[in-house]
């Protein structure tokens, strides 16, 4: 009943974003994995320095959302640009277009044979060909940001989840990208440990860093997003200013999202028509 | 014998009536064993003290060099191969499944013989570098090389997938993050199977015996049956077969620490 209404803010929303001054466009964004179709046709404009979440339920297609802006999925259709390169042009170098965009895991994936520093260097060292020194320097410069730096020779597995998605976020601003990309950072965390991570990621939105979040954390979406868009059945259902997406939901289907989400313990099971009527 | 034997008694006798037979089977092969024959013919001291120092020198110190160098070969060529098996180029992929499962279905002696024989043969005029050593780091690194490369693929499709993929997004192209980030990882998973597999080179190097060689390049076996021949008796070979024993033993002692070591800490 109310398709037309979102889909019309939708259209407003990516118009405003839109121009030569996003900093990451997509267009007509497909993906299937065979017949199943994750993304149904998206369409998104970031702007330099904005704060982005991406919320939804699980299997909506918010993680391959964001593994297609640095191709660890290959779009089926639509075009997607990061700072003005088209990533989906069959001739880029994708090497480089990957080296100007950071990425936070779920589980980290810090390199386990390395130490804290060499996580961070090695990158540097290969693939921006910096020297040891200047590799060395841009490492603890990144491990002092998120206040690792008295673990800078510690081995990953000896630190803490919370701990070791900081070194994670540390090993890809190290690259010095213009965009990062999380794809649930604090998903895999122990509750006690989601905050430091959040601390951090708040600290980069303060910089200035253009940040796109999946996240399941509503009361960061909401205090720290400069826009929060509601991703289900592979289409953007709703999007907008944070605290009126998450405050005051204007979509049935975000409702019944964020009712699940803000009250577990209430959660019912499914009436016969199903969440998405 | 008032009541019935619990379940765990008569464990108990079972095994009992086990090492009895056990026993009992030594003692008569002890009883009827020939003793001072087989002293005379397998241990005779002062033969054995002949052996040395020849036996370390040249002998056990040949074998570990014959060892290491086809090691050495078969790690570097078993890495190519197990990289072309894994690679998105189908040929390369066909290439690799046919060099394994040759070398595999092949005994490592007729490969010997093909290196040492037919080669100089085909080849006219060719010298395979290294004469002797060569030959036989080439043979035994040409078999090892097919069993390590399915053991270094098995590490490398162990080390997680999220590895590839924090490599690639922090701009490693996949050649340089296959390098740098996953076949490291690789060989820490791979180093108890591969040491088994130096242990089983240790003792390949045996075949050596097939091939002409000259006083200087005998090892452990062509060594110990040379002069079993000489002195027409057999403890030369006893004393060459504890040559082995002392490097096979550690060895696979190591192999089953550093298995207990790596199933810890995972």
């Amino acid at each position: 009943m109310k398709d037309t209404t979102s889909h019309a803010e939708t259209g407003t929303a990516t118009g405003t974003g839109s121009g030569s001054g996003s900093e990451i466009g997509i267009r007509g964004l497909r993906k299937s994995f065979g017949d199943e179709h994750v993304l149904a046709g998206i369409d998104l404009d970031i702007a330099k320095g904005e704060v982005v979440c991406v919320i939804g339920p699980s299997g909506s297609g918010k993680s391959t959302l964001l593994r297609c802006v640095n191709l660890l999925e290959t779009p089926t259709a639509g075009r997607i640009f990061v700072g003005g390169t088209e990533v989906t042009d069959p001739d880029v170098d994708i090497d480089a277009v990957r080296r100007r965009i950071g990425m936070v895991f779920q589980q980290f994936h810090l390199f386990p044979h390395l130490t804290v520093t060499e996580n961070l260097t090695l990158p540097q060292r290969r693939v921006l060909r910096r020297n040891k020194a200047h590799a060395l320097a841009v490492a603890h410069e990144n491990l002092a940001r998120v206040g690792l730096l008295d673990k800078a020779d510690a081995e990953p597995a000896r630190l803490s989840g919370g701990q070791q998605q900081r070194v994670a976020i540390a090993r890809a601003l190290a690259m010095g990208p213009e965009v990062m990309l999380f794809d649930e950072p604090t998903s895999a965390l122990d509750p006690e440990l989601v905050g430091e991570v959040l601390a951090v990621l708040r600290m980069l939105a303060d910089d200035g860093m253009t940040m796109v979040v999946v996240t399941h954390e509503m009361s960061f979406a909401r205090e720290v997003a400069d826009r929060v868009v509601f991703l289900d059945g592979g289409v953007v259902v709703e999007q907008g200013p944070a605290a009126r997406v998450v405050g005051d939901p204007r979509h049935e289907r975000t409702r019944d999202f964020l009712d699940r989400v803000l009250n577990p313990a209430a959660a019912r099971p499914p009436e016969g028509g199903g969440p998405d009527g | 014998m008032i009541s019935r034997p619990t379940a765990r008694q008569r464990r108990k006798v079972f095994r009992g009536v086990q090492y009895a037979v056990l026993a009992a089977a030594l003692l008569l092969v002890g009883a009827l064993a020939d003793w001072e024959r087989l002293a005379n013919q397998f241990a005779r001291p002062d033969l054995a003290a002949r052996l040395f120092p020849e036996i370390i020198t040249t002998a056990l110190r040949n074998t570990v060099v014959y060892t290491l160098s086809g090691f050495l070969l078969g790690l570097v060529l078993g890495t190519v191969v197990a990289l072309m098996r894994l690679s998105s180029v189908a040929p390369y992929r066909w290439a690799a499944t046919v060099y394994i499962e040759f070398f595999r279905g092949l005994p490592a002696l007729l490969i010997f013989i093909f290196v040492g024989v037919a080669v100089p043969l085909a080849f006219p005029g060719t010298e395979i570098p290294g004469g002797t050593y060569g030959k036989v780091a080439l043979g035994l690194g040409l078999v090892a090389a097919a069993y390590m490369a399915e053991t270094i693929r098995a590490g490398i499709q162990a080390v997680p997938k999220g590895q590839l993929e924090a490599a690639r997004s922090l701009g490693f192209s996949h050649t340089r993050a296959m390098i740098s980030v996953i076949v490291p990882q690789a060989f820490r998973i791979v180093i108890p199977p591969l040491t088994n597999e130096l242990v089983l080179l240790f003792k390949d190097s045996s075949l050596v015996l097939f091939l002409g060689v000259t006083l200087e390049e005998r090892e452990l076996t062509k060594f110990g049956r040379d002069l079993a021949s000489q002195t027409a008796n057999s403890t030369p070979i006893l004393v060459a077969g504890v040559c082995y024993l002392l490097v096979t033993v550690p060895l696979s002692l190591l192999v089953r620490r550093l298995e207990a070591r790596g199933g810890a800490r995972t």
